[in-house]
């Protein structure tokens, strides 16, 4: 209940460090050279111990990437992005697949341990969050496995997926978003690294929340995760994802792929706290994060649930989405994107709504201060068999200040005439008299944004889980800092 | 010694001088009400001693407690003990009143220096303090004044007060909007708050919220300036007679 008295407190002690996660890990790394080319994938894979197929599959993606164009339809404008000049694999060398956590590296602990990521089992919040931690093109450690395995969930690195899962891995990757999609999606099939892999049996319902912490750390490299999760019949997994960076001039690229499976009656929430290194106030430095996520409702009465508070990020194009194949099937986005001084942020979902009497619900809020940029941009989609589908959308914006800009882009395409589709939108701005209000109450400027952006935000946040919660809170106040007065 | 100690204030709001030259003291415990017509500068006078952005001090000087105001801030205003109870309470979507009330609470506590208080405790203390106002705690699991009648807002602003427990309450037309027993209810409230170690400035339009709230000085106040001061029948005499008489006055 004491959130935001810590938020404020938070705040307050971020007067000389805005970005408290911007330290780098002075760790020595291997890395791929410099650049893309059909070697460098052979040598990712090569690295990863992986199957042939694998490696067809990435080139394949590869040799399609090269036809495509980068998008440039989105309202972010950056530096052109010169795909020779990144590093395109990047691990710690004394990681070469730890069998245990008494086998990582202390180095890399003590990295997790400063962003507040505990990795020993015994000092994980009580046993209710299973971790799986990527520093940079590797999966560092996977917590609580054994546990986990007993009940039949298997959560681990793709990499390892790939060796131990062959099938599982062989049946859905690239079955939600498939190689062609978009421009950077398939360059992450060509050169993915790690990310987590999830498969949570018929029937269970997953006991603790699953994490994944993404961490970039080296200089140059672009991190192209890949995660999937796959909840069989009946099933419900919850499952976090957080993102920090080290503070760095230059600009690093980020394009991550997501998939989720939802069979028959099964459920799975994700959630995302992204606070990857904004970028400095005139817009220097910061991550492009370019991530496709998406999500098939592939049984009847399944759901998929997207939560996002997005703060970070120089750049931000994400459109976490929903294919609602199944009948009856619900598809859920809430979503809070803060963008201040020069960030950009277009974001948004999909909701395609193929079986009878799927639903889905849009709730998204969209706060700008400083010179930044923040746009909404949804499409909800009814199919021809869709009998009965609904849709809600709501789109909120909160502008902070004179100099930044709010957009909304909603497409609405229905063709089934008993669909229902309703769009609501509203911008607002943080009134001089709410201000005055609360700081005529004692509260500081930076308390009184932070209080009226948590309460503008508040539908989302509540759909956090707890653990993440507090951080999202906390995060909404540090990410305004320095945005009144 | 005055609590609060306003001499040859004068501001202005937007370039045009609204009070000009206000002297004014109130002791410990004391309650003033300072009454006027239309546009005399009333509010303004509030939000000048609340520390409102736009409220520009051009001369003079404010005491508080020994303290210069005008060199803090209005949120280290609220935090000394100035409470404002607003003519329009102001809406916060989404931010449950308990929330808010426990952030108001806890930067006060934080200002002096304390510890933040127990949630639990703290929720406690607030119960008890809407009993003795004969309040239900209800209103403060809503967001803060969104959807409330007008009713509410004046008695959530007191119970407000009654948490805040501040030396100094400015009540700015508390009584505007409200029927006769929302007027009895939140004077009553605000009876209940009387105390030594608390004064009041009340400001109003008319006398009737004075039948409940019994002043000890009252003041005129009408183009920018205190016209006249005296006791509780003063209030008395301006409801039979009007402003009329300091309405012709020139500025």
């Amino acid at each position: 209940m004491s959130i935001s008295s810590e938020t404020v407190d938070q705040v307050k002690g971020l007067e000389a460090d805005k970005y408290k996660y911007g330290f780098v890990t002075d760790i020595e790394m291997e890395t791929a050279p410099k650049g893309l080319n059909e070697d460098i994938i052979r040598f990712i894979s090569e690295k990863k111990e992986e199957p042939d197929w694998m490696l067809e599959w990435r080139l394949k993606a590869y040799r399609h990437w090269l036809t495509m164009k980068e998008p440039n339809w989105a309202k972010v404008g950056y530096k052109k992005i010169d795909y020779q000049d990144l590093y395109y694999y990047a691990a710690p060398k004394s990681m070469d697949r730890p069998k245990s956590l008494d086998e990582v590296d202390p180095e890399l602990l003590k990295t997790y341990e400063k962003l507040g990521i505990p990795l020993k089992e015994q000092e994980l919040l009580s046993g209710v969050v299973a971790v799986d931690a990527v520093f940079d093109s590797v999966s560092v450690a996977t917590t609580y496995k054994a546990k986990l395995t007993e009940m039949g969930v298997i959560f681990c690195s793709i990499s390892e997926a790939v060796r131990e899962y062959p099938d599982l891995v062989k049946k859905y990757l690239g079955s939600v978003v498939p190689q062609s999609d978009n421009y950077f999606s398939a360059l992450n099939c060509a050169v993915f690294t790690d990310g987590s892999f999830v498969y949570v049996p018929k029937g269970l319902r997953c006991p603790m929340e699953l994490s994944t912490y993404f961490r970039i750390n080296a200089e140059n490299t672009g991190q192209f995760e890949r995660t999937m999760i796959i909840a069989d019949e009946g099933s419900y997994v919850s499952y976090l994802e957080g993102c920090t960076a080290p503070q760095r001039d230059e600009n690093q690229l980020h394009a991550a792929v997501v998939e989720l499976v939802a069979l028959k009656d099964a459920e799975i929430k994700y959630s995302t706290v992204q606070n990857w290194y904004p970028g400095d106030e005139n817009g220097a430095g910061g991550i492009y994060n370019f991530v496709t996520k998406r999500g098939a409702c592939r049984g009847d009465n399944s759901k998929i649930s997207w939560t996002q508070v997005e703060t970070g990020s120089a750049v931000t194009w994400k459109y976490p989405s929903c294919i609602l194949q199944g009948d009856n099937s619900v598809g859920e986005f809430y979503s809070v994107a803060i963008t201040n001084n020069a960030q950009q942020a277009d974001t948004g979902t999909k909701m395609i709504h193929l079986g009878k009497n799927t639903r889905s619900t849009i709730i998204s809020k969209g706060i700008s201060a400083g010179k930044a940029d923040n746009t909404y941009r949804g499409l909800v989609k009814i199919m021809p068999k869709a009998e009965g589908a609904r849709n809600f959308t709501q789109c909120d914006s909160l502008l902070i200040g004179n100099s930044c800009g709010a957009h909304t882009v909603p497409y609405i395409e229905s063709r089934n005439p008993t669909a229902r589709v309703e769009h609501e939108a509203t911008t607002s701005k943080i009134s001089e008299d709410q201000m005055f209000y609360c700081q005529q109450r004692g509260l500081s400027p930076e308390a009184a944004v932070s209080l009226i952006v948590n309460g503008f935000c508040k539908e989302v946040m509540k759909e956090l889980p707890m653990e993440f919660a507090v951080e999202a809170q906390k995060l909404i106040g540090i990410s305004l800092e320095g945005s009144v007065g | 010694m005055a609590l609060l100690s306003i001499k040859n204030l004068h501001a202005t709001v937007g370039g045009k001088e609204i009070l000009k030259g206000i002297n004014l003291e109130l002791g410990p415990g004391e309650i003033h009400a300072v009454m006027g017509p239309n546009g005399s500068g009333k509010s303004t006078l509030s939000y000048v001693l609340a520390g409102r952005e736009g409220y520009d001090v051009a001369k003079g000087e404010i005491v508080f407690k020994d303290k210069n105001l005008l060199d803090l801030e209005a949120d280290e205003r609220a935090n000394e003990g100035i409470f404002l109870a607003f003519q329009y309470p102001v809406e916060v979507p989404g931010v449950v009143g308990m929330t808010f009330l426990r952030e108001a609470y806890n930067a006060k506590l934080r200002y002096s220096g304390h510890k933040e208080a127990d949630a639990m405790e703290f929720l406690k203390f607030v119960r008890s303090r809407a009993k003795t106002l004969n309040m239900s705690d209800e209103m403060l699991k809503r967001a803060v004044n969104v959807g409330f009648s007008g009713g509410e807002k004046k008695r959530n602003e007191i119970l407000q007060m009654a948490v805040l427990e501040p030396e100094l309450a400015i009540l700015d037309e508390t009584d505007s909007g409200l029927d006769i027993d929302a007027l009895k209810l939140v004077s009553e409230g605000v009876n209940k708050l009387r105390s030594e170690n608390r004064s009041m400035l009340i400001i109003t339009h008319y006398q009737r919220l004075l039948n409940y709230i019994q002043p000890d000085h009252v003041h005129v106040l009408a183009h920018g300036k205190i016209q006249r001061s005296g006791g509780k029948e003063l209030a008395l005499e301006l409801e039979a007679n009007g402003y009329a008489e300091f309405s012709g006055e020139a500025a």
